[in-house]
């Protein structure tokens, strides 16, 4: 039996008010309507605590909708961000702090928040319709809805207009500039410097602009209201120390960012130039937006018709001789999975990227998930093997990308990239890579006449030669149909049929030379239980895993598989000895069935689909379970 | 003494047909027309001077669409209906080839209906060259979006009941900005057309009557017999009156009442020459009520129907704005990286 992570567990392992000398990491949860700016609050909030040195870790969740009705508990957007003087690898399983900018995002997210934790509420924005509509049959702030909460009031709507009043703005506009007014606010309960929001809002709106200056006044607004109002003690100015990481230049990044930017070192590398073409879908667009931009860097977009189209134009460019690029998320992989043949049986260099998010089929647009695994590992006609590999963090994304690049070339094979849309949304600090410390591999197109045919292979790696049209001397004519394994022209041979699904299994199964062995993140080689992770889940099961280890003093290890196909060698050999697997992910037991076919053995399962991202007391509760320790 | 100039790469400077023809075995039935204007190709293409290293066929699925087996040029045989958005991310990574698309009417109006129309909307320099046969032959004789009401087909066992898809009407609905028509045996008509097309900078789109000998035989034979072909057939040229007929005394003329073509025979019902529309490959309105005629009312119209080139095709645009981006300097990524918000460890 696999265990069923509990998504609306409200339970609060550690209880109780903390007081804030205990705290090495706090998480704040800012949620509103729609339309409230939510998203830029906690991304700013974000940057000035990255500029302030914790480690932090985000949460963006917000609806699939691009502005919901007014007030409605689905039209809440919410950005959570956990921050510390140590390292943070979550986003943190319950909020210490909730911000709730209107009657529904309270109701959304109020049970979630840590007894004893503050909430922050616009009074102003609780009028008795507000309130009904957000489904409280009374008001919340006087029927003992929020008795284990600490609560903090203020009208931050009639704030914010007031504060705008002399710059002319629009009720509409002056109203808007609600999320600075909280940002200036929360910036002084933890002792941020707004610098970093000051200069975005003059970018944004140009330093003369009324709407600009709004904002801007808002801000500072927030800030004075906590200064001069001398707010009770528990919500009195807290700085946190920075954390101590390694020595460099920092930054903050999304996935989404730094895989765009993995991808075009990965082609600087290969010395090639990229041609990325992709169709809009959430939560993959931006990488699309990101790539758009950097034309400066031989990187061609293509905004293609459809999904099939922006496969079928990254396979035409690859043909070319450029690296093709196509990027999306699981419905669109659905789309591309005949193309993605193609380049197989062509044997052309691709990378795909699927930013996972809930399905099957629409599904949960704008949710995480990592249900995308066997599709990408199995899911084609034929016996089609691809390398699968995937990120682990936003960070991470860099990379992962530059290895997909690699082993594409490297193997003149399409490879997917599996990323997540908690990835690619959430932002983490950075120490910024320098392409110059990536070693090479640069491709080299094929020119030698002399007894050439499009499969002639490299003995080692079984990889064709790339051969562009342009080339004089190499005319050729490659397809879908099968080919003969000494010539290259259209072969029906059983026995050729034979060979050639065999040379394409072992080129793709060969690549588990070229990857590094199996290592194993926290916790000894072997043991009582391993709890093995891939994507997106490794900050939750790191951190539960260390926990358990330092504070219960369990035997268990993490392990984290990048390279989900080809599966490293020793990985068998080490998941052999630990007496129990437990694979944690978010999704029905895919990398669980994936792993048992092949090393047959007895694991068991952590599966959540609820959309939300794994919680480190989920996994810990799962390691206590398993161990007989709960 | 016959010298033959040879070039590094061991072809002649001067190439004739055979060296477009590749080595493989031409495995159309016998009697299909697909050979007639392979042959033409071969031809034109060793006229036109154009180089086998440069030329890229790309095809779909279907039979038209083994195609580039057949040439000795880059070739990709790809997936069903797909051709003109491999071709379209071909031609942005390297637009320096000579790109022609082969498909049917299959591949290219049903399943692959989108994609056409996006290569032709976007202008793409691509000459797609469309073989309609109006018929599935390669999966065994299934009507396909061209045959007409009543098609007798294995799908359609008591005929079809589909309205059909009229090719050139499609394209210009498309935006296509280069549309012409021929028949498969008519080589020094599709010649030219040939040539047309890959002068014509942006997306061209030529349909090529073809006739299906195994599951559609003869279905075009009104106006393709040789009986029939002068009074049936109208080779258009810009700037010449549209005249067709043995005599060449039929033409066409506009009831500029009803805005409707007319065929019409000088001398008969006080027509006169001066009545008869003289064709013009720039009049998109005119191109859009030439295409749509059909027998026996009226002549199939064939030959450059619609020619009329924008500033620029898309490759060259998009290329435009790289140029204008690279002009700022080369990119430098890790200087990109480090733009913005950063901060200091020590």
């Amino acid at each position: 039996m696999n265990l069923q992570a509990d998504a609306s567990r409200n339970g609060a392992p550690s209880g109780g008010p903390v007081s804030k000398s205990d705290l090495d990491s706090i998480v704040v949860r800012f949620a509103g309507d729609s339309g409230d700016g939510v998203q830029l609050l906690g991304s700013q909030f974000s940057q000035e605590t990255a500029l302030a040195g914790n480690s932090l870790a985000t949460f963006p969740d917000f609806p699939a909708e691009i502005r919901a009705p007014t007030g409605t508990t689905y039209g809440v957007s919410a950005f959570q961000i956990n921050f510390g003087s140590r390292i943070v690898k979550t986003a943190g399983d319950q909020p210490d702090v909730l911000v709730a900018l209107n009657p529904a995002a309270l109701m959304v997210n109020y049970k979630g928040l840590r007894k004893g934790g503050l909430v922050i509420l616009d009074s102003g924005a609780f009028k008795e319709k507000d309130i009904k509509r957000a489904g409280f049959a009374v008001d919340p702030r006087h029927d003992g809805t929020l008795k284990e909460f600490r609560v903090m009031e203020i009208d931050i709507s009639a704030q914010a207009l007031e504060v705008a009043k002399p710059f002319g703005v629009s009720q509409k506009e002056a109203l808007r500039t609600k999320n600075l007014w909280t940002l200036g606010l929360v910036s002084w309960m933890y002792d941020r410097e707004m610098n970093s929001t000051m200069e975005y809002v003059a970018r944004k709106f140009g330093a003369e602009d009324p709407v600009g200056m709004a904002n801007a006044a808002a801000l500072k607004a927030g800030h004075a209201y906590g200064e001069t109002h001398e707010l009770s003690g528990d919500v009195a100015p807290v700085s946190m120390p920075s954390v101590k990481v390694e020595p460099g230049q920092y930054r903050l990044v999304s996935g989404a960012e730094s895989l765009a930017w993995g991808l075009a070192a990965g082609a600087q590398l290969a010395d090639l130039e990229m041609v990325l073409a992709s169709y809009p879908i959430t939560p993959s667009s931006p990488i699309l937006h990101i790539l758009a931009k950097l034309k400066q860097f031989g990187i061609t977009t293509f905004q293609a018709e459809d999904e099939i189209a922006a496969c079928c134009a990254a396979i035409g460019a690859s043909y070319g001789g450029k690296l093709g690029v196509t990027a999306s998320s699981g419905p669109g992989l659905a789309l591309k999975i005949e193309a993605i043949g193609l380049a197989i049986s062509t044997e052309l260099p691709l990378v795909i990227v699927d930013t996972q998010r809930g399905g099957p089929s629409t599904g949960l647009p704008t949710k995480t998930e990592q249900s995308d695994l066997f599709i990408a590992v199995w899911g084609r006609n034929g016996d089609a093997p691809i390398p699968v590999i995937a990120s682990r963090s936003p960070g991470d994304c860099f990379e992962v990308a530059i290895e997909a690049v690699r082993l594409a070339t490297k193997y003149m094979t399409p490879v997917i990239l599996l990323s997540d849309g908690y990835i690619a949304n959430a932002a983490e600090p950075w120490k910024i890579p320098s392409v110059k410390d990536h070693a090479p591999f640069l491709v080299k197109f094929h020119t030698e006449t002399e007894g050439f045919h499009p499969f002639k292979r490299d003995p080692k790696t079984l990889a064709r030669v790339w051969a562009k049209p342009g080339t004089p001397g190499l005319m050729h004519r490659i397809g879908g149909i099968e080919k003969d394994y000494n010539s290259g022209n259209i072969s029906y041979d059983p026995a050729n049929h034979q060979k050639m699904t065999d040379t394409r299994t072992a080129k793709i199964d060969n690549i588990a030379d070229d990857i590094p062995e199996q290592t194993v993140e926290v916790g000894a080689p072997k043991g009582k239980l391993a709890v093995v992770g891939w994507g997106s889940t490794f900050g939750p099961i790191n951190r539960a895993v260390h926990n358990m280890r330092e504070k219960e003093g369990l035997d268990v290890s993490h392990i984290h598989i990048r390279h989900v196909w080809p599966l490293p060698r020793n990985l068998g050999a080490l998941l052999k000895s630990y007496e129990k697997v437990l694979v944690a992910e978010m999704n029905n037991g895919q990398m669980l069935t994936l792993l048992k076919s092949q090393y047959l053995i007895d694991a068991k399962g952590l599966l959540k689909v609820s959309g939300q991202p794994l919680k480190i007391e989920e996994v810990s509760s799962a390691i206590r379970s398993q161990l007989g320790a709960a | 003494m016959n010298v033959t100039l040879k070039t590094e790469n061991g072809l002649p400077d001067k190439l004739t047909a055979k060296d477009f023809a590749s080595d493989q075995e031409v495995r159309w039935c016998p009697g299909c027309g697909d050979y007639a204007i392979l042959k033409a190709m071969h031809k034109s293409l060793a006229d036109m001077g154009a180089r086998p290293e440069n030329t890229v066929f790309i095809s779909g699925i279907g039979c038209s669409s083994r195609f580039p087996y057949y040439m000795a040029t880059y070739g990709f045989h790809t997936i069903h209906g797909r051709a003109p958005a491999i071709a379209t991310g071909l031609k942005i990574a390297r637009p320096e080839l000579d790109v022609w698309v082969v498909t049917g009417d299959g591949d290219a109006l049903s399943i692959g209906g989108n994609h056409l129309f996006h290569a032709l909307r976007r202008n793409v320099d691509l000459n797609i060259l469309l073989f309609n046969n109006e018929i599935y032959g390669l999966t065994k004789g299934q009507y396909s979006p061209t045959s007409r009401v009543g098609q007798k087909s294995p799908s359609t066992p008591m005929g079809s009941v589909d309205s059909p898809a009229e090719a050139c009407t499609y394209a210009l609905g498309c935006g296509a900005r280069f549309v012409a028509r021929g028949i498969d045996v008519q080589a020094k008509e599709l010649d030219v057309l040939f040539k047309r097309a890959r002068d014509h900078k942006g997306a061209s789109f030529v349909e090529i009557i073809q006739n299906c000998i195994v599951y559609n035989d003869a279905t075009f034979a009104d106006f393709t017999e040789k009986a029939v072909a002068a009074d049936m057939q109208l080779h258009v040229k810009h700037g010449e009156p549209m005249l067709y007929g043995k005599e060449r005394n039929k033409g066409l003329r506009i009831n500029t009442q009803t805005f409707k073509l007319e065929a019409v025979v000088i001398g008969e019902n006080g027509v006169t020459e001066k009545d008869i529309l003289v064709h013009d490959e720039k009049n998109r309105v005119l191109a859009t009520l030439l295409v749509a005629l059909r027998p026996p009312g009226f002549p199939e119209v064939l030959g450059v129907i619609y020619c009329d080139p924008a500033a620029q095709s898309y490759e060259t645009a998009v290329r435009a704005q790289e140029t204008q981006a690279k002009a700022k300097g080369p990119g430098d990524l890790d200087k990109l990286m480090r733009a913005g918000n950063t901060w200091n460890v020590a």
